[in-house]
């Protein structure tokens, strides 16, 4: 029989069970939709982790003091307080690689202005420190080098400082004060938002680390040291480097220093979203299976029950291959036709949540090209026992059977 | 005349059972290009046994059957079912349409799977053609739950015709018709055999045997007659009569 009859006859016998086509191919639908939407959806996850990851800086290594032990007991990460100015400015003159190094202060504290007061974080940095973090000023500008040698008492300040200290706008120029030291507003950031840990990055004062040092902590402990590498193919090299700098400082005494790579941090926090990826595919992925089977089953419900229709067109003179690929272009039929109809749920869905959520909207080929893949070989493999059943008939026992 | 069909002491033992069931027990028969034939006998007796082995449905126990001068029995499964594509045309007892498609798609079903390709524009027209040799044309966009007995019956020979074949087997055509009916379809089965086409059928009716020239009769798996018909009945002039007798009916009453 030619190919395109046995088309024919496979969607006649289809549409002669409409009703029962469709919800045959409602397994695959639903199955469909559920792999490109869940898949999309976690891709969607999966990218704005990855762009609040990458919102904290390219190719960063981070240095802080470790534990301190105190008569063998052992304090928490950040207890010993041994990392110095001294530290950061060698490894900056003796590793290479290294497009910047920013040592850091960080504290909380009062910062009064116009007549208002606002809780922040007062941060001393080096100038290198908003190139490093891939921020940008909005207004004014950053302070220099030589305010840093000076340790000179300007500042700019988060889009948040600004909003609760200058609710009138125009900062820029005005002053604000710290522990009650006057500091000269030099420029404004724009706004970056929350960061992965669900923090307030516009909640901040930026000072040269120098004036920090002197006038605010008034100690010479940093928080941290943050180092930016040329290339992420140097950080393995780097980290390792400023390890060993940091121990042949310490004379072989405990480590009291942990450094740490922002890949590390990257790659765990992706790795979380691509195991719900996966996980939430892999349920999906277990109703299209499930699908699958709707279609055998009624497929082997439609030999049995079309066992006359069966024993008629072997006796007008159908070979069992005719029939073998009847009932299996019909099963191909119905989860292509299933798997078209689920990418348009499945795509249209996974718009409608990523748009609800205010995600990006990443439809994965891949998915499609899957689902639909999938969807075609569980027609061939589910249909196949049926349709083989229905070939093997014999055409005077099917045409008695009642 | 060729012969068309010849049987050699043909059995048919029904195995399934727990006694094996002698359903034919050696016929032999020669059917000629042509012939008219009908095969009658009580229930059981094994005409339609003996039908379903004509028409390449069913296998014989042991014998020899020749059809054109080819021995079936050494042909495989889809040889057969090109022959009863291609030669035979088979009517069966229970009409066996497809529910649910039309006449005119249950008439074509026999030319999708011939061995050779037409278009779909051919097909359905050689479809129509063969509604129309049955008088049914205008029945075509029909299901089989739309049409009368004996519609279903002509839809069925239709289907059985649209292959041209050289013979057409026919179980009881007639069984479950009314009298008027019969005499209908006995009128297509003459007017294709006077155009060539040989056909043998079953009939439990020895008015419808009539209109056939060669009558055969069963009994137990057996041939125990073969009379040709004398005062042969012309289908054409008895429904001249049927209809003189109705509307004789309708003017008394
Ligand atoms: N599939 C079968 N399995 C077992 N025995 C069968 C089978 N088909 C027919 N028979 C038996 O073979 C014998 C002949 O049956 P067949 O159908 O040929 O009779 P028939 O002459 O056509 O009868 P009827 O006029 O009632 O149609 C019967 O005794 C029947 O019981
Ligand atoms: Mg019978």
């Amino acid at each position: 029989m030619r190919f395109i009859n046995v088309i024919k006859v496979a969607l006649r016998a289809l549409r002669r069970s409409a009703m029962r086509s469709i919800l045959t191919a409602l397994g695959i639908i639903i199955g469909v939709a559920a792999v490109i939407a869940m898949v999309s959806i976690g891709n969607g996850a999966k990218s704005q982790v990855e762009a609040s990851i990458a919102s904290l800086g390219q190719n960063i290594i981070s240095v802080f003091p470790g534990s301190a032990k105190t008569g063998g007991m052992y304090g928490g990460w950040g207890s010993a307080s041994s990392l110095t100015v001294d530290e950061a400015l060698t490894i900056r003159r003796e590793i290479s690689g290294i497009v910047a190094v920013s040592p850091e202060m960080r504290d909380r504290q009062q910062v009064l202005a116009n007549g208002l007061n606002w809780n922040s974080s007062v941060n001393g940095e080096d100038v290198t420190y908003l190139d490093i973090r891939l921020w940008t000023i909005a207004e004014g500008e950053m302070f220099t080098e030589g305010d840093v040698n000076s340790a000179a008492k300007v500042c700019v300040i988060g889009q948040t400082v600004v909003a609760k200290l200058f609710p009138d706008g125009d900062p820029v120029g005005r002053s604000l004060r710290i522990r009650n030291l006057p500091f000269k507003i030099i420029g404004v950031l724009k706004a970056k938002g929350f960061n992965y840990f669900g923090s307030d990055q516009d909640d901040v004062v930026i000072i040269p680390y120098t004036s920090h040092i002197k006038r605010i902590a008034r100690r010479p402990n940093l928080n941290s040291i943050i180092i930016q590498a040329e290339s992420p193919d140097q950080m393995t090299r780097i980290q390792q480097d400023v390890t060993d700098l940091l121990q042949q400082r310490r004379n072989g005494r405990d480590p009291d220093f942990t450094v740490r790579n922002q890949q590390e941090l990257a790659e765990a926090a992706t790795a979380t979203t691509k195991t719900m990826t996966v996980l939430l595919g892999a349920i999906a992925g277990v109703s299209l299976i499930v699908g699958g089977i709707g279609i055998m089953n009624i497929m082997l419900v439609s030999v049995t029950e079309r066992t006359r229709e069966i024993g008629i067109r072997l006796a007008v003179g159908a070979h069992g291959r005719d029939v073998l690929t009847q009932f299996l272009v019909e099963a191909i039929i119905l989860s292509v036709m299933g798997g078209t109809l689920g990418i348009l749920l499945g795509v249209g869905s996974s718009q409608l949540i990523s748009r609800l959520n205010g995600w990006p909207v990443l439809i994965s080929t891949s998915a499609i090209f899957g689902a639909v893949a999938f969807s075609a070989a569980i027609g061939v493999f589910f249909g196949f026992y049926p349709a083989r059943k229905a070939a093997q008939l014999d055409p005077i026992e099917a045409l008695r059977y009642e | 005349m060729s012969h068309v069909v010849q049987l050699e002491d043909i059995h048919k033992t029904y195995e399934s059972g727990e006694v094996p069931v002698l359903a034919v027990q050696g016929v032999t028969l020669t059917i000629t290009g042509g012939e008219f034939v009908a095969i009658m006998g009580a229930s059981g007796s094994g005409k339609s046994t003996l039908m379903n082995l004509l028409g390449c449905l069913d296998r014989p126990t042991r014998g020899r059957y020749l059809l054109g001068g080819t021995d079936v029995s050494n042909l495989d499964r889809n040889e057969l079912a090109d022959l009863r594509n291609q030669k035979l045309g088979f009517i069966f007892q229970g009409f066996n349409l497809l529910s649910r498609t039309t006449a005119l798609e249950n008439v074509e079903l026999p030319m999708l799977y011939g061995r050779r390709h037409f278009s779909t524009r051919e097909i359905r027209e050689r479809a129509r053609q063969s509604l129309d040799i049955v008088g049914l044309s205008n029945r075509a966009d029909h299901f089989p739950s739309q049409l009368s007995g004996g519609q279903q019956q002509r839809v069925a020979i239709a289907r059985a015709l649209i292959n041209e074949p050289q013979i057409l087997l026919a179980d009881e055509p007639t069984g479950n018709l009314d009298s008027k009916t019969s005499v209908e379809i006995m009128g297509v089965f003459q007017k294709l055999n006077a155009q060539g086409i040989t056909v043998v059928m079953v009939t439990h009716e020895l008015d419808i045997a009539h209109y056939c020239k060669r009558n055969l009769i069963m009994r137990d798996g057996r041939l125990v007659s073969d009379t040709p018909v004398v005062d042969r009945l012309v289908a054409t002039e008895q429904m001249q009569r049927i209809v003189t007798a109705e509307t004789d009916a309708k003017l008394i009453a």
